[in-house]
């Protein structure tokens, strides 16, 4: 079957596809371009090449399981997207996350979207021919991860922030490596610009390139630093502040053009916005209840123990486990509401805990919210991240539906590059940073 | 008090086509006639409420319950800082409801969406195509009576 711009083409034209291999087109994206000459008549942008069935399979998952699904989205921000089903979740389930989770959550999203910063500028830089900022962005991001790395676990798929919480607590060693990586980033930031910022190459190619007006954008439905690329103040942290951001001070950087340069902007603007944020919550983050144990009994030596007699003493735990320890857990999870798994050492050693464990994971079981509907969004990388969840009582969503920022974005991307040059295609879809995972799902 | 005024205002100027108009978990919500859809979000739209931002679209598949399929919108006004919840049910004769695309660009490709995965018709729609599953891809993936691991059968080379 033709596509639309095969059976619309004039006769004296070419075609000519830009992906879904391309170099240029991070990720399976095809562009069908309808040349005359070196300009663009028309276009059809076709996606669906990473479609995975998120959704689908969601419908099919029990609400704890489905978590690693949505690290998946957005891959280089997972702990945003894992964020933005949480606190769907907890808005369904009416439950209260202790304050230092919140902080932590915070410190955790805006590292991310310094990494989805970066990752997006580093290869729209690249395809406009500066590599050098390519490796410093990804020498900075590779910081950002160390860090994420360290409380997390994984350095890209996360599931860390989880319902009631998160998953363990940080690292004693945290506040040294956060330091090093927001030094790093900043040095990054400030070579960056100086190496972009009056750049005639990189000018031409952004400057007034891709003009978006406010209208436009609005009626495309953009948000994040695209819409406020083209100067329209919306910030899903600032307009419905969750967690802790209405007691941190940022500011929301704007474009006044709404050309490639500005997205650019835009993004340098507001990656420096969220280290302040970072520094703020990492001074602010309240203190933990409990140390870590460094010396406790081996578990299996627990366990034996409590065939005979209620273990008192403090368990050590595998090193996958370490942060989630039962003196920690109150700190960071909504503990007792059942919506949490509950602390490993009681599930070891007694019988009370082995049951509530048991209950948690089993079907039919475990997390059961009341029935109703509920729409959630927080700021993602690329804009409102949302989640729309239908609950029909049962341990499954009945319909989780995701408001993808980036499909919104994306799909202005024909009306964007009709009447310019092949070139401009690059430079435009790069500052739009497309992800495949989160646009087809 | 100030939150429900739209919700009055609503129900006082169109009466016949909003059936319920109500607060659910601090997200206002009304739900309205499948043929109102149009007059309802063009006032919305328009000078005083600015529901300028069309944030999402989306279906839901009630399987056993009649009218089978419901239509989820999400508005947004910038200028009022509010989110707004449009819910209206398809009736099972005709799967099609009202295009939104001379209103908002971005309800081409949400429409074409739903009609991919849901199967439903949108009246004025000027390019309704699948654009996730391919062409010649049988049913709807989203629908409840489709299985998790449908197989597909396999479709000939192109020529």
């Amino acid at each position: 079957m033709p596509t639309r711009i095969q059976s619309q083409a004039r006769p004296d034209t070419l075609l000519l596809n830009m992906g879904p291999s391309h170099p240029a087109m991070h990720g399976t994206i095809r562009i069908m371009l309808e040349l005359d000459g070196e300009r663009i008549l028309n276009s059809e942008v076709e996606v669906g090449y990473l479609h995975r069935g998120f959704e689908k399979t969601c419908e099919h998952r029990t609400y704890f399981n489905l978590l690693p699904y949505t690290d998946r989205l957005n891959y280089v921000s997972p702990l945003i997207n894992n964020l933005g089903y949480v606190m769907t979740m907890e808005k369904l389930l009416g439950l209260e996350v202790p304050e230092r989770a919140q902080f932590i959550r915070v410190i955790m999203s805006e590292l991310s979207r310094i990494s989805d910063h970066l990752t997006c500028l580093a290869a729209m830089a690249m395809e406009c021919g500066a590599f050098t900022v390519f490796l410093y962005k990804m020498k900075a991001r590779e910081f950002i991860w160390d860090v994420i790395e360290q409380t997390t676990g994984a350095r890209m798929t996360t599931s860390y922030i989880r319902i009631g919480g998160v998953r363990a607590d940080l690292h004693p060693n945290f506040d040294t490596v956060l330091k090093k990586a927001i030094e790093e980033t900043r040095r990054v930031l400030k070579d960056v610009r100086g190496l972009l910022d009056k750049n005639k190459i990189f000018l031409n190619r952004t400057r007034d390139v891709a003009t978006v007006s406010a209208e436009e954008a609005v009626a495309f439905g953009w948000t994040g630093p695209c819409l406020r690329s083209a100067g329209v103040y919306y910030d899903v942290r600032k307009a419905h502040p969750y967690l802790v951001y209405d007691r941190l001070n940022f500011e929301v950087p704007l474009g006044e053009r709404g050309d490639n340069f500005d997205r650019y902007m835009v993004r340098m603007k507001e990656m420096e916005q969220s280290l302040r944020i970072v520094e703020q919550a990492a001074v602010r983050l309240p203190r933990t209840a409990g140390a870590v144990i460094a010396d406790g009994i081996e578990p299996a030596e627990a366990i034996k123990d409590s065939r005979k007699k209620r273990v008192r003493r403090p368990i050590k735990l595998s090193p996958n486990l370490e942060g989630s320890e039962k003196n920690i857990c109150s700190g960071i999870l909504a503990e007792g509401t059942g919506y949490v798994v509950p602390p490993k050492e009681d599930t070891y050693t007694t019988i009370e805990g082995l049951i509530k464990h048991f209950k948690f994971f089993m079907r039919g079981q475990g997390i059961r919210p009341p029935r109703g509907e509920v729409y959630f969004s927080v700021e993602g990388g690329n804009g409102e991240l949302g989640y729309y969840i239908v609950s029909d009582g049962s341990d499954q969503p009945y319909r989780l539906h995701l408001r993808a920022p980036c499909f919104h974005i994306v799909s202005a991307l024909e009306f964007l590059i009709k009447g310019r040059y092949v070139a401009d295609v690059i430079p435009t879809f790069g500052s739009m940073n497309m992800i495949g995972g989160e646009l087809d799902r | 008090m100030e939150k429900t005024a739209l919700l009055d205002l609503l129900r006082q100027k169109f009466p016949r086509e909003v059936k319920e108009a109500f607060t659910d978990l601090g997200d206002e919500v009304i739900i309205i006639e499948q043929d109102s859809l149009l007059p309802v979000v063009k006032f919305l739209r328009g000078q005083p409420h600015q529901y300028g931002l069309l944030l999402d679209l989306t279906c839901v598949d009630y399987l056993g319950q009649e009218p089978r399929f419901e239509m989820v919108y999400h508005l947004y006004s910038l200028t009022q800082n509010k989110r707004l919840r449009i819910k209206t049910r398809l009736s099972k004769k005709e799967l099609r409801i009202a295009s939104l695309t001379e209103l908002w660009k971005n309800a081409n490709w949400l429409e074409r969406e739903v009609y991919d995965l849901f199967g439903i018709n949108f009246e004025g729609h000027p390019d309704l195509r699948r654009i996730f599953m391919y062409d010649g891809f049988e049913g709807y993936p989203l629908r409840k009576d489709y299985p998790l691991r449908k197989r597909q059968p396999r479709l000939r080379l192109r020529e």
